[in-house]
């Protein structure tokens, strides 16, 4: 089967879309470079917490006061530990905390963002393909969610799900409220784009001819309609996943998201702040630079894979 | 014009009973209301009693009913946590967080608006290139952290300014007021600079792009070739056309400005509604959250109601091409 990928070619290297000299352009490819070699290093480092941290936070027996406070490259002298960030005021190696933290923030961020897209694409497939009344109600709902600020919507699904779970479990069952809170507060832009992709893409031949034969609407779908969005969706998601990212950290910085027996980067960020003024900037600065470094770079490779992939969604994402 | 307004306040009026339905159905099914007010030593005689008080015991559409015309008379139930009227809890809060807003916004109309103009008009120029990037990291990067980071450089390093608080209020009437203090102006610069960054951004590139289309237009052109002055094509032609969108998005912003204040006010302990929402879902504060939530949706909805018609009184195209239905 003659596949139609609904995508522009690809910007030729010397009339690239985006830029109007290959100069910019080059200097562009080296950041693009960079970030992507930052992401997959963070998220690698995340992914190996348990093998590449010194240390281990959260298990009491090597932690010692002693330790606390500990400035960056500076042997204790009571323990003799080098702590390569420094330590907080219970002695925990910040270095160690921030690999752990990273890998509550990934995992819940790339849980977060799988949920939208799911719940987001199947929305969308559904409300392009299906028209009429379905297509408005799917689509008045998520205009009407999309006028409120996503953090806001996740506020409150979060509160109202914390509401509903009994209080003894609500600590263990606050990472999961957390990735449905920020999962939902996300699907209406995988909705948006899904759907305009999926108008276009059932008026082509080919979905024509599967209807001809017989195929089912679900099947047409998912087999046929689904790869062709593969584009668009990708864009989407690898945004989204900095978002995530982003409104996890800040949900667990307001004091709302996980419990702070398993601190994320939000969570450290919000622990460090009260050492702010007494001079102990590693607690705070270590984890504010991994989340500024984890939240431009997964940005950018967004930002960059959009302009590679499909000039045309450049406008409109907001 | 009449039936396109009703039509627009009928619209409304169904999100907000929509969103009312959420707020009751929160408060009714998330926690007990019961187990709120009844202690462990309460008899189930008396239980009983509260429920039928409650009107607990009657059909949820009557309670549903009652809850709507409670609502709509300022009435919103008593805060778990604090045991006050949610609505004067909220009442109490509310001049802090607008005052909060409205500095902000007009710190991002200002900036937003000169940064704007100035790009749209040297789009060449290494400042604009500057302003761009610096722009697009300002957007990627969390509120919260922006927020540390000026608290770092103004209230630790340089001690110029206050971290946190609104400094010295002044009561006026129910409105208590920090911009009548020095103290208070002072505290009001750092959080109203964080909370405005993002519209700032969002304004600034709306300007911009709008202003580009604008200055490409044929009576803009027109206008060189009759030899008027620089600043009088500029300001009195291009900007003059681009300011419709540009203050429809800035009225429609101002909601999100109020939304968006639950974080700044935790970074700097400011007293508004949206701490005291944050407050809420920590502790499960059921009638708060229903309460913001409902006052939220309301101030979103008469924003946008305003802009709708503001839109249709300015533009008479719309009138066409509303009979067509919208997408």
């Amino acid at each position: 089967m003659a596949v139609d990928i609904n995508l522009p070619a690809p910007p030729s290297p010397d009339r690239p879309a985006s830029t109007p000299s290959g100069r910019i352009r080059l200097k562009l490819g080296i950041v693009t470079w960079l970030a992507l070699l930052l992401a997959i290093g963070l998220m690698l480092a995340a992914l190996f917490a348990p093998l590449l941290a010194p240390y281990d936070p959260f298990d009491p027996a090597t932690l010692d006061l002693l330790d606390g406070m500990m400035p960056p490259m500076q042997p204790s002298a009571f323990t003799e530990k080098t702590f390569l960030f420094g330590t907080d005021n219970q002695g925990r190696d910040v270095f160690s905390s921030i690999l752990y933290g990273s890998r509550v923030s990934l995992t819940v961020a790339f849980a977060a963002t799988f949920l939208s897209l799911a719940i987001g694409v199947s929305a969308g497939l559904v409300s392009g393909y299906a028209g009429g009344v379905t297509d408005a109600v799917i689509m008045r709902v998520a205009d009407a969610q999309l006028t409120f600020p996503t953090i806001l919507i996740a506020l409150l699904v979060f509160g109202i799900a914390q509401g509903l779970v009994p209080a003894a479990e609500q600590e263990s069952a606050a990472v999961w409220i957390l990735i449905f809170a920020i999962g939902f507060s996300n699907w209406p832009q995988f909705a948006r784009t899904v759907r305009g992709a999926t108008l276009v893409e059932k008026r082509r031949d080919y979905v024509a001819a599967a209807r001809l034969i017989g195929v089912s609407p679900a099947r047409i779908l998912v087999t046929h309609i689904l790869p062709n969005l593969a584009g668009p969706v990708l864009v989407i998601a690898t945004i989204g996943l900095a978002l995530a990212v982003i409104e996890e950290a800040t949900l667990s910085y307001l004091g709302v998201g996980v419990p702070p027996t398993r601190p994320s980067l939000g969570t450290l960020i919000r622990i460090g702040q009260q050492f702010l003024f007494s001079g102990e900037w590693w607690i705070l600065a270590f984890p504010a630079a991994t989340l500024v470094l984890l939240a431009l770079s997964v940005n950018l490779l967004g930002d960059r894979l959009r302009d590679a992939l499909n000039p045309r969604l450049r406008d409109g994402r907001r | 014009m009449t039936g396109f307004v009703l039509r627009r306040i009928f619209q409304s009026v169904l999100v907000m009973l929509a969103v009312a339905l959420i707020a009751f159905i929160v408060i009714r099914f998330v926690g007990d209301p019961l187990e709120s007010l009844a202690s462990q030593e309460t008899r189930l005689e008396d239980r009983a009693v509260m429920m039928q008080r409650l009107g607990l015991d009657r059909p949820v559409v009557f309670q549903f009913a009652s809850f709507v015309r409670r609502g709509l008379s300022g009435d919103f139930g008593i805060s778990y946590k604090q045991q006050e009227p949610v609505t004067r809890m909220i009442a109490e809060r509310l001049p802090a967080t607008l005052e909060l807003a409205l500095a902000s916004a007009a710190l991002a109309l200002v900036l937003g608006g000169l940064l704007g103009i100035h790009c749209a008009l040297k789009p060449e120029s290494p400042l604009t290139h500057f302003i761009m990037t610096v722009s697009l990291v300002g957007v990627s990067l969390p509120t919260f952290l922006i927020g540390i980071g000026l608290i770092y450089l103004f209230s630790v390093e340089l001690g110029w300014l206050p971290s946190f608080g609104r400094g010295e209020t002044v009561k006026l009437g129910w409105w208590t007021t920090g911009l009548l203090t020095l103290s208070g102006w002072r505290s009001i610069i750092l959080p109203a600079i964080t909370l405005s960054l993002f519209q700032m951004t969002l304004l600034m590139r709306l300007i911009r792009a709008e202003m580009l289309e604008v200055l490409r237009q044929d009576y803009i052109r027109f206008a060189r070739a009759r030899g008027l002055p620089q600043s009088s094509i500029h300001f009195g032609h291009a900007l003059k056309n681009t300011l419709v969108p540009v203050i429809t998005v800035a009225g429609l912003q101002l909601g999100s400005v109020i939304a968006f204040a639950v974080v700044t006010e935790t970074v700097f302990q400011w007293p508004g509604v949206g701490s005291l929402f944050i407050n809420s879902v920590q502790s499960v504060d059921v009638p708060v959250m229903a309460a913001y939530l409902v006052f939220i949706a309301l101030l979103f909805v008469v924003i946008n109601l305003i802009v709708d018609i503001l839109y249709y009184a300015v533009d008479p195209r719309l009138r066409i091409a509303r009979g067509g239905g919208e997408t």
